[in-house]
């Protein structure tokens, strides 16, 4: 089955991340992003044949897609929960598509949201948990989250690398010049320099605050359609080009290595896909859950060699501005991590850049995007090329 | 000392219990496939390497060097809160798996990547001691 163009993305929804929940359910985040994608695409409820959503971390639910779509009353012919942690936006826009292609829907929409922050997302979370083995052999020995398997992936690349603090702090301190251009950013109005990063408390070694995702409250959706549906929308079609993905651990300790991830095998299978290189992209917009996380999908997704993410990213402007533009609405570490959401704003900036419609810090001639979702420990990776008509 | 224990503890399933039986008398044991020869860790019910369901159990050397690690300064479970900064790892066992630890007897400052480790065998419970690790000579 060819996915090359079959599918577009032709309209966003996504609300301005906000540092704490306001009591809302996260239903009514899912169904107001819902309604805006759908609203921004120029078409009605009824023409909504496929619902994809993620589930919310803050609020547990069986059948999400189904709780969703009562509520609004859609009747879809096609419906999928999509679990990849970080990587599920990235996941649902390929599957949406493969769907259409396959001829199971026409127009879907692929729904993110939550309503976090960082004491509920830190804090002791409801239900049973399941006997896994992380339960019994990891979480004795007290891992802080995501914060120290990712520390422990940059202190392995630091050793085998030489890669610096310095060096990873860039890509923060670039991020933000991106998010003081962005009014939706929850860091729009803080300037940051690389002193900041570098003095902020150390939470995980050598992980500092200000190289960690913030958790918060918020949704994102896009409306993923057919060529004919696309080509007559009121936005450039954003076209998805190319796509792959892989799982490979839970457990860090049982990744088949710390420095090279899952995307080494996603990334050239998206270019191939989309007939492109990483020479040929105009914006970068990958998962930013810590600043490692992008050194290393740099290095593995070709745009520079492994092991030299570090002197890559302090050699280039990574700003609007620059020359290799990369997470434009200030990354999840300016912008915010509303849950799945987070993962969601990097495809929702690249559409927006695609289209021209990303105001004070749209990138001149932007026609093709990388987007890379990740989850969980650098455990699931979702590439995607996009492309502008 | 149970009723004291704050801290996140394993529920053994009848597939690991060897593994935490061992490590009650100390010593550290892995599970190896008859069909493949491979190591496994942690226990499974099938080897992850040829899917045979005939394991058997090893007890490993229980040596091993830093793969890597990160010293914690901000606890996520308040069980961990009076034990900050601590030294949270993986190991990678001279028998090849590598396992999610502490470091302990020796400064988080002094821990390095490659350090040759030892296990030590910490009680929690009555019924569970945890596998950490400490430094060793070389030998």
């Amino acid at each position: 089955m060819e996915l090359r163009r079959s599918a577009a993305i032709v309209g966003i929804g996504e609300l301005r991340p906000s540092r704490h929940p306001d009591g809302r359910p996260v239903l009514e985040l899912l169904a107001e992003v819902t309604r805006l994608a759908i609203a921004d695409a120029g078409l009605e409820k009824g023409d909504v044949d496929g619902l994809l959503v993620a589930p919310p971390l803050a609020e547990h639910s069986l059948m999400w897609p189904t709780v969703l779509a009562e509520y609004l009353r859609m009747h879809p012919t096609f419906a999928e929960t999509v679990d990849l942690g970080g990587a599920s936006a990235c996941g649902m826009v390929w599957r949406a598509a493969a769907a259409i292609r396959a001829g199971l829907c026409r127009a879907a929409v692929c729904v993110t949201g939550d309503v976090l922050d960082p004491d509920s997302f830190y804090g002791p979370r409801g239900g049973r948990p399941a006997r896994v083995p992380g339960r019994e052999f990891e979480s004795p020995f007290g891992p802080m989250g995501a914060n120290s398997g990712y520390a422990m992936i940059a202190m392995r690349h630091m050793y085998e690398f030489g890669t610096t603090s310095r060096q990873l702090a860039k890509v923060a301190v670039d991020q933000r010049v991106n998010a003081n251009a962005n009014p939706d950013a929850l860091f729009f109005d803080r300037p940051l320099t690389i002193e900041e990063v570098l003095a902020s408390p150390l939470v995980c070694d050598p992980l500092h605050l200000y190289e960690i995702v913030m958790p918060c409250t918020g949704a994102a959706a896009v409306l993923v359609a057919a060529p004919e549906i696309a080509r007559r929308g009121p936005h450039r079609p954003v076209w998805l080009l190319g796509a792959a993905e892989k799982l490979t651990h839970m457990s860090l300790a049982q990744a088949p290595s710390l420095t090279t991830s899952p995307i080494a095998y996603t990334a050239p299978r998206a270019f191939e896909m989309a007939g492109v290189t990483p020479q040929d992209i105009d914006l970068v917009s990958v998962y930013d859950c810590y600043t490692i996380t992008v050194v290393v999908t740099l290095e593995d997704a070709g745009f520079c060699p492994k092991g030299r993410g570090g002197p890559f990213v302090e050699e280039h402007d990574l700003t609007y501005r620059g020359d290799l533009p990369l997470n434009t609405h200030g990354g999840q570490l300016s912008f915010g991590q509303a849950g799945l959401a987070g993962g969601m704003s990097h495809v929702t900036e690249a559409a927006r850049q695609l289209q021209g419609r990303a105001g004070q810090r749209q990138v001149r001639n932007c026609e093709l995007a990388f987007v890379n979702g990740n989850g969980g420990i650098m455990s699931e990776e979702v590439s995607l090329v996009l492309g502008a008509d | 000392m149970a009723q004291e224990y704050r801290k996140p503890l394993p529920q053994p399933t009848e597939t690991s219990r060897p593994f935490w039986e061992g490590a009650r008398r100390g010593e550290l044991r892995l599970q190896r496939c008859r069909s493949c020869g491979e190591y496994v860790f942690y226990p499974r019910s099938l080897c992850p390497h040829c899917l045979s369901p005939e394991l058997g159990w090893t007890t490993a050397s229980g040596r091993g060097h830093v793969y890597t690690y990160t010293v914690v300064r901000r606890p996520a479970h308040p069980g961990f809160r009076d034990e900050v900064p601590y030294v949270l790892a993986i190991v990678e066992l001279e028998e090849g798996p590598r396992l999610t630890t502490n470091i302990v007897g020796v400064a988080p400052e002094e821990v390095r990547i490659g350090m040759p480790v030892e296990a030590v065998f910490e009680p929690a419970t009555e019924e569970i001691t945890l596998v950490k690790f400490r430094p060793r000579k070389e030998t």
